[in-house]
């Protein structure tokens, strides 16, 4: 840590770790209810326990991604946060919406719109606090001695995140025109501009970790944040095959979508190169996990289980079945999840002065979380095929075949229990780090 | 090999053509063909309270519509066609949880006229085209489900 203000990424790693717990929670929930054991019913049915789960996992990421800003753009521009107070509110407004979002969805207010359940009102507060936070990130930017292509990058990422939210406020009478905006927030948040987001934290931690030099690196970022918006923005058409859109998104979504693996692959090539090329001397080596993790991890979930749903064909019979959310899964927990959970990694013995990397409960971590997630894709890619085949081709009624799948929810819980307690073991660490130190502050 | 400067204009040009045709393409979309394909003039004050309720009480959260929603409940497009109206409205009316394979739904015991307009909510989903989704199932005529 070089900049004082720089510790207020530590509250707001902390806030994403709570969020992320609770988000947990509300899986275990569904889990058990696609098993049949749907207890909690009268007090959280399924669909509140679904609307928590997806939008605290939004929101604990988001709070990672702004953690990570706070503490990346004072040392990147060489100049303290222009105001630590201001940010302090930020975070608890931030805390205040979600926890009222959230509780909300147990007494019937929101709107269901997949994951912009947000009902509109709440939605001017998200937009109020987000403007504050690229205010702050924007002028220290701009007063600070240097402006560098990864903050640029991460910026430019939080800038168009937030221009891209506001499409999705409106309202339309027309369910096709209403889905049609509702992707112009989800898919080209999680395949635009999330993916700058994630290239540039990715960049600055592969410039700290691997010490090669940062001209190279930020090439490689341009030619990679390139390929992910050619691909991706007209790759939004893979939404628009079956919602009353016309067939020319059937070939331009199926060509542009199929492509987007590429900005994956080439984050993954890149994260390994550099770090085969780098010096190797970085004591770090659980933040080294964490960052080659999310970049080959990100490659699987998002690029190869995205593409294998992602041609017109194919997409006609997996088509909002649990193949799609085999995916999901993968696809977060591998780019954005990690990157947040490779950052932390990174920050937290900086900003506290106590360097507890390298622990077995640090490896273990590690080691659970990623291979009970690649379980629960397991789980539900199997439940999801056998769904489609009995559904969709045989033609067998939706709630017969839901029974003959439940066993597989059987597995999809235990291997999550796996995954949280790796994600148990992480937070355990993180909290034992204790809170940041002035005396972490380099010379 | 390229050098920084030419990726940055990989990097801008790119985003830059892309997204002009990608604003094209929508623009064209949505003000010429999918009114053809949605019927709009059909959205009736009923359609648009059905949408309401369809959103208020986020049936979403369990159901889809256009393969859209979640993976708890069935797919709603083509349940007019499935069902027929009075199935539908019993279901929405029922004052007890709707769980006709054990899977719960939420009881919410709709007034008949919220349950009309639902239904009619359906009925202009399932005239949307939709391109050939839902598929029809390869091998329905040798199962007998019913
Ligand atoms: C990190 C990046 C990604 C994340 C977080 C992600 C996540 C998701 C999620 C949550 C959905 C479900 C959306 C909904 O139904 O509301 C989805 C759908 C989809 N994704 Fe991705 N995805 C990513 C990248 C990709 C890529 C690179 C491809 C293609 C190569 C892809 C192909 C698809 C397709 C085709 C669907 C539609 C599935 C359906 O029709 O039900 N995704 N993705
Ligand atoms: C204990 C761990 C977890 C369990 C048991 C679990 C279970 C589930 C279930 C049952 C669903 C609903 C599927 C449906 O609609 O029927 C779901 C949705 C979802 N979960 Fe999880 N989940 C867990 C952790 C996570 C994590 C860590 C992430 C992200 C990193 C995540 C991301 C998602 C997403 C994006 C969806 C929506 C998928 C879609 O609509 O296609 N979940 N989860
Ligand atoms: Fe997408």
């Amino acid at each position: 840590m070089k900049y004082k203000s720089q510790q207020i990424a530590y509250w707001f790693f902390g806030l994403s770790m709570l969020l992320l717990t609770l988000q947990i929670v509300y899986g275990f929930i569904m889990g058990f209810a696609h098993m049949g054991f749907d207890t909690l019913h009268e007090v959280i049915p399924f669909n509140t326990a679904r609307a928590v789960h997806t939008n605290l996992l939004v929101v604990w990421l988001l709070s990672g991604f702004m953690g990570a800003a706070y503490y990346i753009i004072p040392e990147e521009a060489e100049y303290e946060l222009v105001n630590v107070k201001l940010a302090y509110i930020q975070l608890i407004s931030l805390a205040l919406v979600g926890v009222v979002a959230i509780i909300g969805y147990h007494f019937n207010y929101w709107e269901g719109r997949k994951f912009l359940e947000i009902p509109r009102p709440l939605d001017w507060l998200v937009v109020i606090n987000v403007l504050t936070f690229l205010g702050l990130i924007l002028m220290t930017l701009y007063k600070g001695k240097k402006r560098t292509t990864t903050s640029l990058v991460l910026t430019m990422g939080l800038v168009f995140a937030a221009l891209l939210y506001l499409p999705g406020m409106i309202w339309f009478d027309n369910q096709t025109t209403d889905s049609f905006f509702r992707w112009w927030v989800v898919h080209l948040w999680v395949e635009g501009v999330w993916e700058l987001i994630m290239g540039g934290i990715l960049a600055y931690l592969l410039i700290k970790i691997t010490g090669v030099d940062r001209e190279v690196i930020e090439k490689w970022l341009y030619i990679i944040v390139g390929l992910t918006f050619i691909s991706g923005i007209l790759g939004t058409g893979h939404h628009y095959y079956y919602i009353g859109t016309p067939r020319y998104w059937l070939i331009i979504g199926g060509i542009f979508s199929a492509m987007e693996p590429l900005a994956f692959l080439g984050m993954a090539l890149f994260a390994i190169a550099m770090y085969r090329k780098g010096e190797k001397k970085h004591p770090n080596k659980i933040a080294l996990n964490w960052t080659l993790g999310t970049a080959i991890v990100s490659f699987v979930g998002a690029g190869l289980l995205g593409l294998a749903h992602t041609l017109p064909g194919v997409n006609l019979y997996t088509h909002g079945t649990l193949v799609t959310a085999m995916h999901g899964h993968l696809a977060f927990w591998g780019a954005y999840g990690m990157i947040v959970f490779a950052f932390i990694s990174y920050a937290m013995p900086n900003l506290t002065g106590r360097k507890l990397f390298d622990t077995t409960n640090g490896q273990f971590a590690f080691w659970l979380s990623n291979i009970g997630m690649l379980g629960m894709t397991v789980a539900f890619g199997v439940a999801g095929v056998a769904q489609v085949y009995m559904e969709r081709i045989m033609g067998m009624e939706f709630g017969i075949v839901q029974k003959e799948i439940q066993v597989h929810f059987f597995v999809l819980v235990c291997c999550a229990t796996m995954f949280a307690t790796g994600v148990i073991l992480y937070i355990y660490e993180f909290i034992k780090y204790g809170k940041p130190n002035i005396e972490a502050l380099e010379a | 090999m390229l050098s920084k400067s030419q990726a940055r204009t990989f990097f801008l040009g790119g985003t830059i053509l892309t997204f002009v045709v990608f604003l094209g393409l929508s623009w064209h979309s949505l003000s010429q063909e999918v009114p053809k394909q949605t019927n709009p003039e059909k959205l009736t004050s009923q359609v648009i309270h059905g949408k309401e309720l369809w959103e208020s009480n986020n049936c979403m959260g369990c159901h889809s519509v256009f393969g859209e929603g979640a993976y708890y409940a069935p797919e709603l497009t083509k349940v007019v066609e499935r069902r027929g109206d009075a199935y539908i409205k019993a279901a929405l009316m029922s004052k007890q949880s709707w769980a006709p394979r054990g899977r719960k739904m939420v009881a919410y015991g709709f007034s008949e006229q919220d349950a009309n307009d639902l239904l009619e909510f359906f009925k202009w989903v399932g005239n949307v085209d939709l391109n050939g989704f839902p598929a029809k199932p390869t091998y329905q005529s040798t199962i007998n489900t019913k």
